[in-house]
């Protein structure tokens, strides 16, 4: 295994698994088969059983080629060649376009090649239309590798890997399944830049034994490599892992899954949907409804199943070099993100879980697919469903620096708590329960709740914010952690956003002329676009101005003091 | 509200004691310290053309209106349309004004707008790249606008009618202060 990986990544042009050609075309493939065959078993049935056309009629449900209709041919290529005896001339053209395909598939593959050298990765392809992309490898945002279906049973899987920018990414499809495990672990390793402070301590080393000069050198070599080897120890973060695959701090029942698919929002439209459609039909016997949403209906069934297998056997993980997510049933995936690589978390719960008490995780990162189907999108889900416990510790896992027991004070009170410290007393809102028949008069009879001394640490919003946010004034707020924000919003759909400040792309604060008149602002966080919107409708003028200004000053400092582009330097 | 006929009568006087004694009095607007640096005056003329082409414009939709569909509301419409580039021209001169800039030790602080007032602060470290752009009317004034990229697209800060020299100059200087403070995405 060892060895494979040194052959991929010594710097020179490798090629890619053998049945890449395949794997790649794999659909296509299977589509021209089907079809070929799907036509031939007519003729063989009817070969077998004799001319008559009667026999083969049930058995072929329908097919083109049976019973008379064969006679004039039925725009059918095959009954056509079959009718006039052409039969062998076909075959040889088949044949023909067949090894053409072949020869073009392994012309391409052949001048498909990559390399892995120390600071960036390097793709060649194209045969009449040359292609070269190169890496750098301390910008790459993650790592994600595939393995569908038909590569499992080839012992094949795909590599990604991303970096900032439209579509931009670098994909390595496929390559041995066990040799793109190690192929990460290679590669994140020389982006972690252990290896260069490998070189430089080496190098130091190095001169010292030279200058000591006189011992021989078989001694300095042997001291060199003691050194080496202490470095490789104290800084080589994959000897333990490398032996261990990481446990995930989070399990997700297949039944919680699907309970977290069935109870939400897009069942209830569907469920709405359905309602109409039975009304229109058996009630009123109009069809135009049925025809026109009926697909979609049903297309909606596959939305279920789509989501389920992306979800299911999810893990996730804290590996040396980054958080590691792996899902899925039949393709399975994992995605690696490096330390810093998140721009911001957003921890939401919709109102139809919250007797549940389940939450979902979902982050900002840089690198967006050009929307080439869900498939190639960045994987943003980082929790599909979890208690308040699994948050705590994916959010962890995210952010270091909120692991403290403080902290943790602070996300409970920014996931479930209301008020601010002075606010009155902050109710602890698990107790308002999913009522949304008078969810407002519920609230306010709810009794103080035990969070609100953390709560406390979130900003307040003065009660004249009621006129533009009825209901979920009194979450609004804000709160500093360290190197992190933390905005907390939402009634009905609770929200709690983590902006870690180090990723902070800009600061505004702004003002229309309705909060004018109430005295209040906006505090608009920007991040890279993805899912997380990280904004405050509703605060206090001044002490968004102070947050204005504190925010922006500890955006540059945590700038400045952000080293995560070398993660183990 | 009351801000918006402040900016009517605020181009008629000048005057630094009233303006001053008005922030103090209608302490509900968003204000920021410092030495803000103010655009080109000239700049006034491209935001003139600009009230004046969208008067134009809304005033020929609603001569639209009145002939091809002889639409009872088309009348009140153009008045209304006049009557909005009325008030763009008169304000002109003061959104000019509103907007500034400072650049700071390690970020650039942004403003811009009267009624919907809003500030931004970019730390150099997070720029991509800079754009400087001239429009027709701006090359005819010696004016060019200049826009500062980060990575996300929402930041969107762009200072507008910065004399041609002065624009090249901040951007070189931008783009040395962001090499000085680069950092990753």
């Amino acid at each position: 295994m060892r060895r494979a990986v040194e052959l991929l990544t010594d710097g020179e042009w490798h090629r890619l698994h053998w049945a890449s050609p395949l794997l790649k075309g794999g659909i296509a493939f299977v589509a021209i088969l089907a079809f070929v065959i799907g036509n031939l078993r007519e003729r063989l049935v009817e070969l077998v059983i004799g001319q008559t056309g009667g026999p083969t009629g049930p058995g072929g449900g329908g097919g083109e080629g049976s019973g008379d209709s064969g006679r004039t041919f039925g725009g059918d290529p095959i009954t056509a060649i079959y009718e006039t005896g052409q039969t062998g001339v076909a075959i040889l053209i088949v044949i023909g376009v067949l090894l053409l395909a072949i020869a073009a598939f392994a012309l391409a593959w052949r001048m498909h090649t990559f390399r892995i050298g120390e600071d960036a990765v390097e793709v060649r392809s194209g045969v009449l239309f040359r292609h070269n992309r190169q890496a750098r490898l301390d910008r790459i945002q993650g790592i994600h590798i595939t393995r569908p279906l038909l590569a499992r049973l080839f012992g094949a899987a795909r590599i990604e890997l991303n970096v900032a920018g439209q579509d931009a990414k670098v994909e390595l499809s496929y390559l041995g399944s066990s040799q793109v495990d190690e192929l990460r672990r290679e590669i994140l390793r020389r982006a972690s830049g252990v290896q260069r402070a490998e070189a430089a301590v080496s190098a130091e080393a190095r001169g010292v034994v030279s200058g000591s000069a006189v011992s021989g050198s078989a001694v300095s070599t042997g001291e060199a490599g003691i050194l080496n080897r202490r470095v490789n120890e104290l800084l080589g973060p994959e000897l333990d892992p490398a032996m261990a695959p990481p446990e995930s701090v989070v399990k997700i029942s297949p039944l919680r899954l699907l309970g977290s698919l069935v109870v939400s929002e897009f069942t209830v439209v569907l469920l709405l949907v359905i309602a109409a459609l039975f009304v229109s039909t058996v009630v009123w016997h109009r069809y135009f409804l049925l025809f026109l949403l009926l697909p979609s209906v049903l297309g909606s069934l596959g939305y279920y199943v789509r989501r389920f297998s992306k979800s299911v056997r999810y893990s996730i993980a804290a590996t040396p070099d980054g958080v590691r997510v792996g899902f899925g049933l039949f393709t399975t995936s994992n995605d690696t993100l490096p330390p810093g690589r998140i721009h911001a978390i957003e921890v939401t719960q919709p109102i139809l879980w919250r007797p549940m008490g389940w939450w979902v995780i979902r982050i900002n990162r840089a690198g967006h697919a050009s929307g080439r189907g869900s498939s190639s999108a960045p994987h943003t889900l980082l929790l599909p469903v979890g208690r308040i416990a699994d948050v705590e510790k994916v959010l962890a896992l995210l952010l270091p620096g909120l692991a403290s027991v403080e902290t943790q004070g602070l996300v409970l009170a920014g996931l479930t708590a209301r008020g601010g410290g002075a606010a009155g007393p902050g109710a602890a809102a698990d107790s308002a329960g999913p009522g949304a028949a008078g969810p407002g008069a519920a609230a306010d009879s709810a009794g103080p709740g035990a969070a609100s001394v953390a709560a406390s640490a979130f900003s307040s919003t003065p009660r004249r914010a009621q006129w533009l946010r009825p209901f979920s004034w009194r979450r609004t707020g804000f709160a500093r952690s360290g190197d992190a924000v933390l905005l907390r919003t939402g009634f009905f759909w609770r929200r709690l956003t983590v902006l870690p400040l180090a990723r902070l792309q800009s600061v505004r604060v702004s003002q229309g002329p309705v909060r004018r008149m109430l005295d209040l602002a906006e505090l608009h966080f920007t991040t890279i676009s993805g899912p997380v919107r990280a904004e405050l409708g509703v605060i206090d003028r001044a002490s968004a101005l102070t947050a204005f200004t504190d925010v922006s000053e500890a955006a540059v400092e945590a700038l400045r003091a952000d080293v995560t582009h070398r993660w183990a330097v | 509200m009351s801000d918006a006929e402040g900016g009517g009568s605020g181009v008629s006087d000048e005057a630094g004691p009233t303006r001053r004694a008005r922030r103090v009095r209608g302490s509900r607007r968003l204000a920021h310290d410092g030495e803000w640096r103010r655009v080109s005056p000239r700049y006034v003329g491209i935001e003139i053309a600009g009230s004046f082409v969208t008067g134009v414009v809304l005033a020929a939709i609603s001569l639209f209106f009145v002939y091809v569909f002889g639409a009872w509301f088309g009348w009140w419409m153009l008045g209304v349309s006049l009557a909005i580039m009325l008030v763009l021209l008169v304000v002109a001169p003061r959104r000019a004004r509103a907007i500034g800039f400072q650049l700071r030790e390690d970020d650039l602080l942004f403003r811009r707008g009267i009624m919907f007032f809003r500030i931004v602060a970019v730390p150099y470290g997070r720029m991509q790249l800079i754009d400087v752009n001239r429009g027709p009317l701006g090359r005819a004034l010696g004016l060019s606008d200049l826009k500062f990229v980060t990575a996300a697209a929402a930041t969107g800060v762009v200072i507008p009618g910065l004399p041609e020299a002065e624009a090249d100059e901040l951007r070189d200087r931008l783009v040395a202060l962001a090499e000085s403070r680069r950092s990753g995405l």
